[in-house]
């Protein structure tokens, strides 16, 4: 069940240029939350819509996210102080389904946080994470506690892998088996960890993104393209349906 | 205790706050949050005769004290919303308002039919969705046709028919006056107003459908002159909306003219929104030492 709360600030710190962590004391919220589902918060006055942004991690009652700036709504939200109050809206949507399995997690830059909880709860988790640079490669410390395997890879090879998550992700599977693969990132990054299980034979799980509005299944704007198993399309939505869907539902060429 | 309840073409409100159609699904979503039975009624997303799947995303776009949407009337269809959605609401005390859009003035009846028959407790015709090709807003913004629909979905409903006016036209008197002689039993406006926003990175309009409707804080002042525009001019009952966000906000359009008030954009910065606002309208007419009946068109005109 979704709560709506103020939630107070209790750390808020820049992981690099433009990306920011930020622990909100969360009550019911961080105790209702399973690992790929988000929050809908609050940034600021004269501004309607909530910024929906996935949950990295929660513990006690805390809720940490991770998150981009990428506008004013989220530029404010970056500048928050510590005991301030952000309203939040969650938990919602659906997760990701990786506890007790072998599973590869496969993230893109700011999708790489929502990987994190669902990795710690696997049975076993290799990670394939791709960034631009050497300096906006985040969480890697995390994903090295939880996870057996977790490969770096940047755009520039400036660290890791020289390529995408996806380069990094087929070492991995050249060498390993798995359950399940998990992803989170640009869609073309989906469809290609999609075909990858496919290929390897096993389920995928992608988390996806659309521009948002209520949050919680009302309004019906964040639209994603589905097919039914009479391969009928149809239109289901982000917030409610998702954001992790399983791949083979997915049109990705729409 | 302050008496909340207003009448609304016949229907009995047990106060005057309405949740929009549109933005409040078929009432599940929010019930998580509040009992429904709090709100005078629920106003369900617009239905059509058979299933639509909507518009292509993107599909909303942020504007200063407002958003644009072009969902396009996403539906599961008025049998559907019939088997499954009105059982769900009717757990609640709370009345059902259902809005509907045709391609053509049969559909309004064929749905109006259906839904009478279905024991809805208010029909509001929708000839005023900027989002959809065919009918919508065409039939908002002509006279004529207005009251064709109009007099099509009186001949086919039981139940009390209510016309949702669009704002985009250049008088709404007329387009009032029209549903009105048709025989329509009630008004809601406004509807949205028909914008559009452009990325200046990829020079494309953020919505896919190029352009959306308008709503949210920004057209409250829009929705205030229509509602008293209108009210001036006919006699027939009227659900105000447009940017409501608070008790103050619902008075001020009740003075305007409104009988009750929908909330709607705003559910979405605060999940509690209409109920806020019956409590801040509440105290604002017990401060009054008003009953809600009492505010509507109470405006002086200078």
């Amino acid at each position: 069940m979704p709560y709506q709360q103020d939630c107070t600030v209790l750390n808020l710190q820049a992981l690099n240029s433009h990306t920011y962590e930020l622990l909100l004391e969360a009550g019911g919220i961080a105790e209702e939350a399973r690992p790929g589902q988000f929050v809908n918060v609050s940034c600021g006055e004269g501004r309607l819509l909530r910024r929906p942004i996935s949950i990295c991690e929660t513990s006690a009652m805390q809720l940490r996210l991770v998150f981009e700036v990428r506008g004013a709504g989220t530029e404010w939200l970056s500048r928050r102080d510590i005991d301030d109050q952000v309203s939040v809206l969650g938990p919602l949507g659906r997760g990701f389904d990786a506890e007790d399995k072998r599973v590869l997690f496969i993230g893109g830059g700011i999708g790489v946080p929502p990987l994190l909880w669902a990795a710690e709860g696997a049975e076993h988790a290799d990670a394939a994470l791709g960034f631009a640079r050497a300096d906006r490669v985040i969480l890697a410390d995390d994903f090295s506690r939880v996870c057996t395997r977790a490969l770096i890879a940047t755009d520039d090879g400036s660290m890791g892998v020289h390529g995408t998550a996806m380069d990094a992700a087929n070492r991995l599977l050249a060498e390993h088996t798995y359950d399940l693969i998990c992803a989170c990132g640009p869609k073309p990054l989906l469809k290609a960890a999609a075909e990858a299980a496919a290929k390897a034979g096993i389920p995928c799980q992608v988390s996806m993104e659309e521009r948002m509005g209520c949050g919680v299944g009302a309004c019906l704007v964040c639209a994603v393209p589905l097919r039914d198993k009479n391969g009928q399309v149809y239109y289901g939505h982000v917030c409610k349906d998702g954001p992790v869907f399983f791949a083979q539902e997915v049109v990705f060429d729409d | 205790m302050t008496d909340l309840h207003v009448e609304l073409a016949g229907v009995t409100l047990k106060n005057p706050i309405v949740v929009a159609s549109g933005t409040y699904g078929f009432g599940r979503e929010y019930g998580q949050f509040y009992d429904l039975s709090k709100l005078g009624a629920i106003c369900v997303k617009g239905l059509t005769l058979q299933r639509r799947e909507g518009n292509p995303p993107p599909r909303i776009a942020e504007t200063p004290a407002g958003i644009l949407n072009s969902v396009g009337l996403q539906n599961p269809g008025v049998d559907e919303f019939i088997a499954k959605e009105l059982p769900f609401l009717r757990q609640y005390d709370v009345k059902v308002i259902v809005n509907i859009s045709g391609n053509t003035p049969e559909e309004y009846g064929q749905m109006c039919e259906k839904l009478s028959e279905a024991g809805v407790d208010l029909i509001e015709v929708n000839i005023s969705c900027p989002n959809v090709k065919a009918g919508g807003l065409a039939y908002g913004t002509r006279p004529e046709l207005a009251a064709e629909v109009t007099a099509v979905a009186k001949a086919h409903a039981t139940a009390p028919v209510m016309v949702k006016l669009s704002p985009n036209v250049t008088d709404i008197v007329t387009i009032a006056k029209a549903v009105e002689d048709a025989g329509a039993d009630a008004l809601s406006l406004i509807n949205t107003l028909l914008g559009m926003r452009i990325d200046l990175r990829t020079r494309r309009p953020v919505l896919k459908n190029n352009m959306g409707g308008l709503s949210g804080p920004a057209v409250f002042p829009v929705a205030v002159r229509m509602v008293y525009q209108v009210r001036q001019a006919t006699r027939l009952p009227i659900l105000g909306m447009g940017g409501v966000a608070s008790g103050r906000d619902a008075a001020e359009l009740m003075m305007a003219g409104a009988d009750a008030v929908a909330v709607g954009t705003a559910c979405f910065a605060d999940a509690y929104a209409p109920v806020r606002t019956r409590d801040e309208l509440a105290r604002y007419l017990e401060e009054n030492d008003l009953n809600a009946r009492e505010l509507t068109n109470t405006v002086r005109p200078w």
